[in-house]
């Protein structure tokens, strides 16, 4: 009866109107109200009692504040999934990405690889730059026409599709969104790519 | 080796004799404790147990393990002096709803003063497996120092420790056999823990230790498990890498199951096929688990090793459609399948058309649903491919954003096995998605159909109707998990009325009040427990039911802010060890 009265004090009056169909922003406020319940702002009239067990229930309130404070509506303990199962959602699908993007560097004639995390860096000067002190050579400069010109070596790079491109035509997040391998090409296929198709 | 205990040859004038010499079996004790010594489930050994005195007796000298579903319905003393010859303990605390977060921080369930009455009574103690309990680093050390014959610890969602205390354990448990650490609210301060096991350790056979995410040292772990030739199970954690794996699986070709850690690594192609082979020389994998950060680069490294998988649990894999279904084609043989909603329907269409033998799939949310703004998920569509292909489904978990009551319909007649339906729709109240109307008739269908269903989880917009039908219906029903449900108290005495095995029932955000909690009260001394949050109950209709019923636990959690009327929190469950005597303040016992 007590919850009744609170909601018809005007605070809750799209929560008791009916309505079927799929969940919108509506239901929120529902929700709200009964998330309310569990954060202390229950809109109860009588909240001046006080309540004797502040001390420990203080812990206990803490507990139900893991969540953040509802700006989309959440519901303590909902939907019903361990707390270790749920720290590891990831909130939004390209998180796990998000975590370093490594990709393999080869040159020819090194006789290993390195791995680096593209995501180090800000943009293609910072790349090649750190290629470059890499293996420990020096990479010409690039013009859009003529690809890299002033050295025997030309950065490549694997695409999603499987072809080989050369590093720099593309703006830097597409690049590094579709950036498989890097191999640094040496003499004359180097040479190869750098003329316009 | 029993413990000797009573007199073979009793005194026909004594008063323990009386009815029970006259009709006393006719072979010796020690035959009947023979005979009896083979019964494992703990149901039949129950119902032995009451045939007569004689045969309590023997029961009881011969059981060697005990099964507590609620730690506080029984007190360690009156245990031990009923079991005098205990070598493995389970034993669960917390209501199942303190795993999401309803249950306050030092609630109870402490592990410790049972461990005191064991060190004396359970000398002998070899297995302890705790779930939702408390336990101390404290508890864990006395553990370690106390049973000189330990072998396996499990801690399932328990809290309270640290990794200090898996080192006590590790130091000091000279026959372990088994360490399963999962999914605990622990501290995680170091992997030191592992290197404490001694140098010429030998006796693991399961270790899991996924859930722990600090590093451990891989030499120590190396040396493990090539010492330890019985070793069935292994799940290490996240920082294990895809070499390191390798390098332990053909340490340990023998074994059943394996959790990885990390697969967020390219792998040359050397290492691509050396590791393609380790798994394939596991020619008794299987389960299989972990498979966290995966990339559909490292899962053909899978394929050779999923002939002979019968569990996999890919529920921390965040995978799309086409990498399952991929997957999947290697499986024939898969009975139990854990996956994440963004494989989607089309990924559960594979399984569907993959798995023939699948027996139980569950499916859980991929991301915070508050959160995510697109939908993804699964909806009825993938619930209902899986259902035409998998005739022996008996067991599902699904997390899906939309259902109708057509499809659970369609659902149960292709698979009337069910013995546990748990069906949560992610939004609360959600109606049949294309009708508009409560899902009450996808339930009643549900326990219309499947006789067998033990164990029953409702969702999505319901009226009282669907508790009639359950109440009706659900002859065999034990469990039951409602959330945002019902319409009035009617729909909860339906419930108690009509589910004759009912032995849990959680409930919450409800609007069942004192009416219905005190329809019948009785009903409680057959259950386990009642947890009622979020519902109409006030204090005064607790106080009642306290009154009526002296032999049930009522207590309330109070928490600060509430009206002092409602009764926010109540947990009603029977015990024959009183009320509780390490209450913390905001529980009240009425």
């Amino acid at each position: 009866m007590e919850s009744k009265v609170a909601y018809e004090n005007g605070l809750n009056l799209k929560a008791t109107e009916l309505r079927l169909g799929l969940p919108g922003t509506d239901i929120e406020s529902e929700e709200q109200a009964l998330s309310s319940a569990r954060n202390n702002k229950r809109p109860l009239p009588d909240n001046s009692k006080e309540c004797g067990l502040k001390g420990s229930s203080d812990d206990a309130q803490h507990s139900d504040h893991e969540t953040a404070p509802p700006a989309k509506a959440q519901i303590v303990g909902w939907p019903p999934i361990r707390s270790y199962r749920k720290n590891n959602l990831q909130p939004k699908k390209g998180e796990a990405e998000a975590s370093g993007i490594y990709v393999k560097v080869s040159m020819d004639g090194a006789p290993y690889l390195r791995k680096i995390d593209l995501r180090v860096y800000k943009g293609y000067p910072e790349l090649l730059k750190a290629l470059e002190n890499m293996f420990k050579f020096t990479i010409g400069e690039y013009s859009e026409r003529e690809g890299y010109k002033g050295s025997e070596f030309a950065p490549t790079y694997e695409d999603k599709d499987g072809d080989w491109m050369l590093v720099g035509d593309v703006p830097w997040d597409m690049f590094m969104s579709s950036c498989k391998r890097l191999r640094i090409m040496k003499g004359s296929e180097a040479r190869g790519l750098g003329c316009g198709v | 080796m029993n413990l000797k205990r009573k007199n073979p040859n009793p005194d026909p004038s004594s008063p323990d004799s009386d009815e029970s010499t006259q009709l006393s079996s006719p072979f010796p004790d020690e035959v009947l404790e023979r005979v009896l010594s083979l019964l494992n489930s703990r149901k039949d050994r129950n119902s032995v147990s009451l045939v007569c005195k004689d045969w309590y007796d023997a029961e009881r000298w011969s059981r060697t393990h005990v099964f507590i579903g609620n730690c506080y319905s029984v007190s360690p003393e009156i245990l031990t002096r009923r079991f005098p010859n205990i070598r493995s303990v389970t034993l669960k605390g917390k209501p199942r709803f303190s795993d999401f977060d309803l249950v306050p921080p030092k609630w109870g369930a402490c592990v410790h003063s049972w461990l005191l009455v064991f060190a004396t009574k359970y000398h002998f103690l070899e297995a302890l497996r705790l779930k939702r309990m408390t336990v101390s680093d404290e508890s864990l050390k006395f553990l370690a120092l106390s049973f000189p014959n330990f072998k396996a610890l499990s801690l399932l969602s328990c809290d309270g420790f640290s990794t200090d205390g898996l080192a006590s354990i590790t130091t000091h448990c000279k026959n372990l056999t088994e360490l399963d650490i999962q999914e605990n609210d622990i501290d995680d301060k170091s992997g030191k823990w592992l290197s404490c096991f001694p140098e010429n350790f030998m006796s693991l056979e399961v270790l899991n230790f996924a859930n722990l995410n600090s590093d451990v040292n891989f030499e120590a772990l190396e040396r493990l498990v090539s010492w330890c030739k019985s070793l069935k199970v292994l799940k290490v954690n996240e920082n294990i890498t895809l070499e390191q794996l390798q390098r332990l699986l053909v340490l340990a070709p023998h074994l059943r199951e394996v959790g990885t850690g990390s697969l967020l690594q390219e792998l040359t192609p050397r290492q691509h096929s050396e590791l393609k082979s380790a798994f394939s020389n596991c020619k008794n994998l299987n389960i299989l688990s972990g498979f966290t950060e995966v990339t559909s680069i490292f899962l053909p490294v899978l394929y050779p090793a999923c002939t002979n998988l019968t569990f996999l649990n890919l529920s921390y894999a965040v995978l799309q459609s086409d990498e399952l279904s991929n997957l999947l084609i290697h499986c024939p043989l898969l009975q139990r399948l854990w996956v994440l909603d963004s494989v989607e329907d089309e990924g559960l269409e594979a399984v569907g058309s993959n798995c023939p033998l699948l027996e139980e799939l569950r499916v859980f949310p991929a991301s915070d649903p508050h959160e995510d703004e697109i939908v993804h998920g699964v909806t009825e569509i993938g619930f209902l491919a899986v259902s035409y292909g998998c005739k022996k489904l008996h067991y599902v978990l699904y997390f899906c954003r939309r259902m109708t009551n057509a499809a659970v319909t369609t659902i149960v007649q292709n698979c009337p096995d069910f013995t546990h339906f748990r069906l949560c729709i992610m939004n609360p109240r959600q109606p049949d998605y294309q009708t508009g109307e409560p899902m009450d008739e996808a339930f009643g269908a549900v326990v219309k159909t499947c006789t067998k269903l033990r164990r029953l989880a409702v969702s999505g917009l319901l009226t009282d109707l669907t508790f009639e039908y359950i109440g009706k219906y659900a002859k065999n029903l034990e469990t039951l998990s409602v959330a945002f449900a019902g319409s009035s108290d009617w729909g909860m005495e339906c419930v108690l009325k009509g589910c004759p095995k009912l032995r849990k029932l959680e409930i919450r955000d409800c609007p069942f009040g004192n009416a219905a909690l005190l329809s019948s009260f009785r009903k409680y001394e057959s259950m386990r427990s009642l947890w009622m949050s979020g519902c109409k109950v006030t204090m005064n209709g607790c106080r009642l039911l306290a009154q009526e019923m002296p032999r049930l636990n009522v207590e309330v959690i109070k928490e600060c802010g509430n009206d002092d009327c409602q009764a926010d929190k109540l947990y009603v469950y029977r015990s024959v060890a009183g009320p509780r005597k390490d209450a913390p303040p905001f529980v009240l016992t009425l």
